[in-house]
C-alpha cells in the first residue's frame, strides 16, 4: 500500500485517497476553435510516461482536498511536485 | 530434417516427454521484413500467423525480457467471448473458434478447458445488464444463457447463493463454451509453431528507438544493435504509450498494475469459472488444483509489476463471501502485471499515425481470451497494409470519431 503525504493531514494510507490521473490537465481556453482531433487529444489523451508522473489525489476519507504530487511509476516514490 | 522441424525428445521415469528446446536463440540479422516489439502471447501469436497464413517468415520478435515473461505469464487465463458490442463478440469470438482447435493446430497440448463461465448478478443494474447480453450475445451467434439463483447453485454447488447475504446471488449469465488455458504452454505453443516456419525469437533484445526515413520507419535500435525492417508491429501490451513516444506520437492508454494471486493446491472443488463484477473477483482453480483469483486494476499509474495489497485484501473478501469454504485456503502468492487500459475497455489495432508501423495495444485487463484471434487478424492486417474487418471498427481514428466500442459501460467487462 503506498503512503501518501496529504499536504493538510501528513501521511496517510493509500486507501483514504482516491487517484485522480495526470495533474494540470486544463478545459480548453477557446472550445469553438478546437477540431475533432484536438478535442479526442483533450478527453482521451493524458500522459503514461514510465518515470516521474505529476499526477492528483484526493484524501477523500480525510480533509477531501485535491492536491498535486509526483510519483515514479516504477518505483512508486513520491516527491514534491514542482511549483 | 531440417534444424527445425521437431526433435526427438528425450525421455525421463519422472516427467512427461519433453523436447529439449522449443525454439532456437539466434543472433538477430541485420534486417527482417517484419519486425514484431514484444514476445507475449499476441507477438508470439502474430507471428505465427504471418507465416502460416501470410507465407510471410522473414519476420522476428523483439523482446526484452524473456519470452513470455509479461502478462502473458501473469494473466488468470479466462476466455470467454461474452461481450456485449458487436464489434467485441465477432473478434472475441473468433478467437474462441480458433483456441477450440488451436491444440491441433499447433500440434502442442494448450489444456483448453471449456469448463463454462458465470459472471454473476448482485442487484437489479446486473440483472437487466446479464439479461440484455445475455440476448446481444444470442444475435451474434454467441452461446449464452440467463440463470435463476437455483440454476446457478446446480452449475456451482459451492458458491454461497443464500438471499441473506449483504449482496446475494440474483442470477448469472452463463457462457458453456468459455473457459481456461494453460498461458505458458499457449506461449510455447505459438513460439514453437513461429520458429518452426522460420521466424526468429530475439529476448533479451529491448528496443528503444526508431530509425525514420522521411515519414517512413526503417528500423529499430535495440540493446543489440540496430535491426532494419520493412514494417513494425508493436505488440508491447503496458510498455506501448513508451514506444509510441520515441516514434512521436500519443496512444489513449494508460498503464496500471493488474494484480493475482493463487492459493496452495486444493482438492478439485470448482469446476467453472465464477466472476463477479459487482463484488468483484473472479475465480478458478486450475488443473493442478490451486485456485486462481482476480480483480480490478490498481487504481493508479505504474509500470513496477506490482501493487498495493490492500486490493488483495478487498478480492479475497468478496471470495470468502462468495465461496465459504474458501475461508481456509491460504495465499501462496501474489503478483502483478502492467495493462494498457483504453478509454473504452477496448483493444486498439491497425495502422499508427507513422508510415509502416502498426499497433496492437489497449487490451488492458483481457487481452489473452483474445491472443489466437488477434494474431490472426493482426497478421492479417500488416500482410495487407490494411485493417483486417474484425480489426477495423478498433482503428485508433474511433477516438477521434467517436464511434468507441464502450466495454465499460458494458460491463462483465474485467478479464
Ligand atoms: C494479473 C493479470 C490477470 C489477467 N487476467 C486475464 C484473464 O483472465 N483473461 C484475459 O483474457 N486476459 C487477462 N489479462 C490480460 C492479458 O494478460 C493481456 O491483455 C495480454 O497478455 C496482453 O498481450 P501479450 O500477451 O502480448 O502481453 P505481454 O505478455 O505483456 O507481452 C508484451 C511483451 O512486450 C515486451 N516489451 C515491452 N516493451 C518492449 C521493448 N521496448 N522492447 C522489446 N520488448 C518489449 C514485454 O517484455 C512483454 O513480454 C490479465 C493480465 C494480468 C496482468
Ligand atoms: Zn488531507
Amino acid at each position: 500500500m503506498l503512503r501518501i503525504d496529504c499536504p493538510w493531514c501528513g501521511p496517510r494510507d493509500e486507501t483514504e485517497f482516491r487517484y485522480g490521473g495526470q495533474a494540470d490537465v486544463f478545459y480548453p481556453e477557446d472550445p469553438s476553435s478546437l477540431d475533432d482531433a484536438a478535442w479526442a487529444e483533450y478527453v482521451f489523451v493524458r500522459g503514461n510516461p514510465k518515470g516521474w508522473f505529476a499526477e492528483r489525489w484526493v484524501h477523500v476519507a480525510g480533509c477531501r482536498r485535491w492536491f498535486n504530487t509526483e510519483r515514479h511509476t516504477v518505483t512508486y516514490e513520491f516527491r514534491e511536485a514542482a511549483p | 530434417m531440417s534444424e527445425r522441424s521437431e526433435r526427438t525428445v528425450r525421455r525421463s521415469d519422472e516427467t512427461p516427454e519433453h523436447p529439449d528446446f522449443l525454439w532456437r536463440d539466434p543472433e538477430p540479422r541485420r534486417h527482417y521484413d517484419v519486425v514484431i516489439v514484444g514476445a507475449g502471447g499476441h507477438g508470439l501469436a502474430t507471428a505465427y500467423y504471418l507465416a502460416k497464413n501470410h507465407g510471410i517468415t522473414d519476420v522476428a520478435v523483439l523482446e526484452r525480457g524473456w519470452l513470455a515473461g509479461g502478462n502473458m505469464a501473469r494473466n488468470t487465463t479466462i476466455i470467454r467471448s461474452n461481450y456485449l458490442w458487436d464489434e467485441s463478440a465477432a473478434i472475441y469470438e473468433h478467437a474462441l473458434k480458433l483456441w477450440e482447435g488451436l491444440e491441433d493446430d499447433l500440434g502442442y497440448p494448450i489444456r483448453f478447458s471449456q469448463r463454462g463461465v458465470l459472471n454473476l448478478a448482485h442487484n437489479l443494474g446486473d440483472v437487466r445488464e446479464g439479461r440484455r447480453r445475455v440476448n446481444a450475445n444470442r444475435l451474434n451467434g454467441v452461446d449464452a444463457e440467463w440463470l435463476t439463483p437455483d440454476e446457478v447453485k446446480k452449475v456451482c454447488p459451492i458458491l454461497n447463493t443464500s438471499p441473506d447475504v449483504r449482496y446475494p446471488v440474483l442470477g448469472a449469465t452463463f457462457q458453456p463454451r468459455a473457459g481456461i488455458a494453460k498461458h505458458d504452454y499457449v506461449a510455447w505453443g505459438f513460439a514453437r509453431g513461429a520458429y518452426q516456419r522460420g521466424v526468429d525469437l530475439i529476448q533479451n533484445c529491448e528496443v528503444h528507438g526508431f530509425r525514420r526515413d522521411g515519414e517512413r520507419v526503417v528500423g529499430v535500435e535495440t540493446s543489440r544493435g540496430f535491426i532494419g525492417a520493412g514494417a513494425v508491429a508493436l505488440s508491447a501490451a503496458g510498455h506501448t504509450s513508451v514506444l509510441a513516444e520515441q516514434l512521436g506520437f500519443r496512444l489513449p492508454l494508460q498503464s496500471h498494475p493488474l494484480q493475482a494471486l493463487v492459493s496452495e493446491l486444493l482438492e478439485q472443488v470448482l469446476d467453472t469459472v465464477v466472476m463477479s463484477n459487482s463484488v468483484h473477483v473472479y475465480v478458478s482453480q486450475a488443473h493442478k488444483g490451486e485456485l486462481v483469483l482476480g480483480a480490478g486494476i490498481d487504481a493508479y499509474n505504474g509500470y513496477g509489476q506490482r501493487g498495493s495489497f490492500h486490493v488483495i485484501e478487498q478480492q479475497m473478501a468478496a471470495a470468502v463471501e462468495l465461496f465459504p469454504i474458501f475461508s481456509r485456503a491460504h495465499v501462496l502468492r501474489t503478483w502483478g502485471g502492467i495493462v494498457d487500459v483504453s478509454p473504452d475497455a477496448s483493444p486498439i489495432i491497425g495502422r499508427a499515425p507513422v508510415d509502416g508501423v502498426y499497433v496492437n495495444c489497449g487490451w488492458g485487463t483481457g487481452g489473452f481470451k483474445a491472443t489466437p484471434g488477434v494474431g490472426w487478424v493482426y497478421a492479417d492486417t500488416i500482410a495487407h497494409g490494411r485493417p483486417h474487418p474484425l480489426a477495423e471498427p478498433f482503428a485508433l481514428e474511433r477516438f477521434v470519431t467517436g464511434a468507441l466500442i464502450d466495454e465499460h459501460g458494458a460491463a462483465a467487462v474485467a478479464h
